[in-house]
């Protein structure tokens, strides 16, 4: 390792949001050695929100949403070869071309992929999709644009959700089945998922909560319709499986490293932790794959998927990267998620699934504006927005400054508070979900006293 | 204790030319009770976060019966949505912004960059052979009386009509401590009354029969939200158009007599004309036209260590909070290079200034076809004399030698 951070050799594996700006921000702090970023797919970095959004209504194509560069990181770029291994005493990063890169310190990033329908035969069926690459998203418009009968799409986390919000927009008829009690109801709890699930069916939704699909049924290889587990049926063209993510991880399956199925877990200043949970030197996370204490959430360990945690973290991770010891920054940045669908903006801060209680603190359900507070143990955790998102910045100081739950009366927009009594805020165990949550909280549900455990299969 | 009169010596007229060393003290004394009653508020960090808080009002009936102002016995009329609440603010906001800007015409500003550099050429024309030159009277108001008459519906000829009343209204909003308001605020109303009499009438004969304006769409294209009332469009239409020019005359002549008194600055963006955004930016934190604005407390609140109860005026002093130390490294310095300036020139919240889409692009354009013909020229009087209001803050003249 050479003496000063700002020298030696860097490798970033993982070539999306986190690896971009990592490796901007590495040259932004200064390094002056050689960088080389790993990417999986083809494409330079591009950007995803998009993808279930306006690529899908058609309003934009599905390769225009390049992410810009904010500088040149110069950096070797291999793209469309994945990382197969990693050799933490050779410090050699292993690629699935035969290669191996050397590196001093090393940026993590290799995010998720989405999570295939579990039956392989099923999911071969033409005509099933999910959706995260801008190849699924331009596969998945093409064939929304072709006009299909109607469209099952299994989940309603946010990708689901916002794929359906696209279907009706473009008129197409659709079918919604969610395992939970209602969408959204992983990341919101409760109380929002039953606005939520109003919402979709006043798009014209055919919503089926607590419901799991036991079969997928094609025809000459299309794919037709599916079975549901309380015995219905529903005859659609396409199917999109939209289960949540999976961590990529397998590659560092001999690495020694913290890996699991919650990503990669690092400390605060985003270095990775190994199996015995030391903490390592050379070796950082940063994106959808880091698992993370954060002190406002009691240190719980956080997964998160969200866009601006992948930015921030990233340049924390960088900045650590290639700082002395004392110059290191942890990452605190409390989790922001937005999410568009059915007309209407959905923003949280903080983690709402860390509550146990929630009320309405400005707008109401009538209205279908609102800002929902959650807290727990009388201290504010979260607030989620509804069409009024230029509230949150307020919220977001009260998450950090650890306010005291119900916050206090005296919203300018004549809800009185006083009258609105907080109500559990009813967040599921998310093994219930047919998606997976966009944050995770790694330990356990706070209002949980002790975590089941149940051995697999 | 002279922080007692803090406010007092900054609605003083004498030190209109130059209130930002007041500011400065504002900002060491911290929340401030004045000897009327209100507070002022002029830390960068505290305004934001005043500016965010559900907790503080826009609405001025929200104040206790002893700053109320005028007679609450009166027949007044609906207050315009900068001085409402969510939802009331939310819908009529949302109403207004249906055809000015996103989602529903997300490009119609921007599609108006040409007809406002022809209306700013023609205005340069007319006055490139004269030596001495009003920059307010021959160049910062035409233009954006012209272009809100255009985007309204308005016609142009009948500014002599409307001059009057918006000079009336902006005089009745501005804050004089001490000073009975009732007569000024009277007036006020009497002139928002006629001219949004003027505004309905102008409206309503485009019902049936729409021209590409924005009274035409008022009344002939109503959102999901539904139609304005009578009422509600006579206050909107009366808003859109006083606040649609009397603000950036302001932000264009404070942006002259800057760039006069910068030279080097002057020089920098002749030679780099695409700087032009950004100093725009920076001259809405270092010379806005909007100095301050009145807010109400609906609970105690908690300012930097002051307890200031509910009802009573706050005044958020922005003009002092975008030259905040704690903020903006070197805040009295004019610099049109400088990163990281989210100035409070607009405002923040849900009340971000409505028009500044509008107000950024008149600048740019204006200041951008006047820079190259600078370098000659000379202020004649420094300071200029200014407009009396000391909340809409700018020269009401400013005589240029060329």
């Amino acid at each position: 390792m050479p003496s000063d951070p700002r020298e030696g050799r860097i490798v970033v594996v993982g070539a999306s949001l986190a690896g971009l700006r990592a490796a901007e921000a590495l040259r932004e702090e200064g390094f002056t050695g050689p960088l080389t970023v790993v990417g999986e797919e083809h494409r330079p970095p591009y950007d995803r929100p998009p993808l279930s959004k306006q690529v899908l209504l058609g309003t934009a194509a599905p390769d225009t949403t390049g992410l810009p560069m904010r500088r040149d990181p110069d950096a070797q770029w291999r793209l469309g070869v994945r990382a197969t291994g990693l050799d933490p005493l050779a410090k050699r990063v292993l690629l699935a071309d035969g290669e191996s890169l050397p590196y001093d310190r090393l940026l993590i990033a290799t995010g998720t992929r989405a999570r295939p329908w579990p039956h392989p035969q099923q999911a071969a069926l033409d005509g099933v999709f999910t959706l995260r690459t801008s190849e699924d998203a331009a596969r998945l418009a093409e064939r929304l644009a072709a006009g299909p009968r109607r469209v099952l799409v299994i989940g309603a986390g946010f990708t689901g959700s916002e794929i359906a919000s696209a279907c009706r927009e473009r008129g197409i008829e659709v079918t919604v089945a969610e395992r939970g009690p209602g969408p959204l109801v992983g990341a919101l709890g409760g109380t929002l998922a039953k606005l939520a699930a109003a919402m979709q069916r006043a798009h014209g939704v055919d919503l089926r909560c607590a419901v799991t699909v036991s079969a997928l049924r094609g025809r000459d290889g299309r794919f037709v319709g599916a079975d549901f587990s309380d015995g219905s049926r529903v005859e659609a063209d396409l199917c999109v499986v939209a289960l949540g993510a999976i961590r990529n991880i397998e590659w560092l399956a001999d690495a020694g490293l913290a890996a699991g199925p919650h990503g990669i877990a690092c400390d605060a200043g985003c270095r990775a932790v190994d199996m015995y949970g030391i903490v390592t030197d050379d070796i950082f996370v940063a994106g959808d794959i880091a698992r993370f204490p954060h002190p406002l959430f009691d240190y719980q360990m956080l997964s998160l998927e969200h866009w601006g945690n992948a930015v921030a973290q990233a340049e924390v991770a960088a900045h650590n990267m290639v700082s002395p010891g004392p110059l290191r920054r942890p990452h605190l940045t409390v989790p922001v998620f937005w999410s568009s669908q059915f007309g209407f903006n959905i923003k949280s801060v903080g983690v709402p699934a860390f509550s146990d209680q929630v009320v309405i603190a400005q707008g109401s359900l009538a209205e279908r504006r609102l800002v929902a507070v959650y807290g727990y143990r009388g201290r504010i955790t979260a607030a989620v927005t509804v069409n009024m998102a230029k509230w949150l910045e307020h919220y977001q100081g009260l998450i950090e400054s650890a306010a005291t739950f119900p916050p206090g009366p005296g919203a300018a927009d004549g809800q009185p508070l006083v009258t609105e009594f907080p109500i559990p805020s009813d967040v599921p165990d998310a093994r219930g979900l047919s998606h997976g949550p966009t944050v995770a909280l790694t330990g356990h549900l706070p209002v949980r006293r002790l975590t089941v455990v149940r051995s697999a299969g | 204790m002279a922080d007692d009169t803090l406010l007092q010596r900054i609605t003083d007229y004498t030190n209109r030319p130059d209130p930002y060393p007041l500011y400065a003290q504002l900002r060491e004394a911290g929340v401030v009770r004045q000897t009327d009653g209100s507070y002022l508020v002029g830390t960068y960090h505290d305004i934001v976060a005043l500016l965010h808080d559900p907790r503080v009002s826009s609405d001025q009936r929200n104040r206790t019966a002893l700053y109320r102002g005028a007679d609450p016995g009166d027949a007044r009329q609906l207050p315009t949505f900068i001085r409402r609440d969510d939802p009331d603010h939310h819908r009529l906001r949302s109403m207004a912004m249906r055809p000015f800007g996103p989602p529903h015409s997300p490009g119609r500003i921007d599609a108006m960059r040409e007809e406002i550099t022809r209306i700013t050429e023609d205005l340069i024309a007319s006055i490139q052979d004269r030596e001495q030159v009003d920059i307010v009277d021959d160049f910062a108001y035409p233009l954006p009386v012209t272009v809100i008459c255009r985007l309204l519906g308005v016609p142009r000829e009948d500014e002599p009509v409307f001059r009057e009343w918006s000079a009336t209204v902006i005089d009745s909003i501005d804050i004089g401590p001490g000073e009975d308001l009732r007569k000024r605020e009277a007036a006020g109303e009497q002139a928002r009354t006629q001219m949004g009499r003027y505004l309905v009438d102008l409206a309503e004969r485009r019902r049936g029969g729409p021209g590409d304006d924005m009274l035409s769409a008022f009344v002939n294209d109503p959102g999901p939200a539904g139609e304005f009332s009578r009422a509600e469009l006579a206050a909107t239409s009366a808003l859109l158009l006083v606040a649609g020019h009397e603000t950036t005359v302001n932000l264009i002549t404070n942006g002259i007599l800057t760039l006069l008194r910068h030279p080097d600055q002057l020089d920098l963006l002749r030679r780099d004309p695409g700087l032009m955004p950004s100093a725009v930016e920076e001259l809405l934190r270092y010379e806005p036209p909007v100095h301050m604005l009145p807010r109400t407390p609906l609970a105690p609140l908690d300012i930097a260590g002051t307890t200031v109860p509910r009802g009573v005026p706050l005044v958020l002093v922005l003009a002092s909070g975008s030259r905040d130390p704690q903020r903006f490294r070197d805040p009295d310095r004019f610099d049109p290079t400088r990163p990281d300036n989210q100035h409070l020139g607009f405002g923040s919240g849900i009340h971000s200034c409505y028009g500044a889409p509008l107000a950024r692009i008149e600048a740019q354009i204006a200041l951008g076809a006047l820079a190259p013909r600078l370098s000659t020229a000379t202020l004649v009087e420094d300071p200029p004399p200014y407009r009396n209001s000391a909340i809409l803050r700018g020269p009401r003249h400013l005589r240029v030698e060329f």
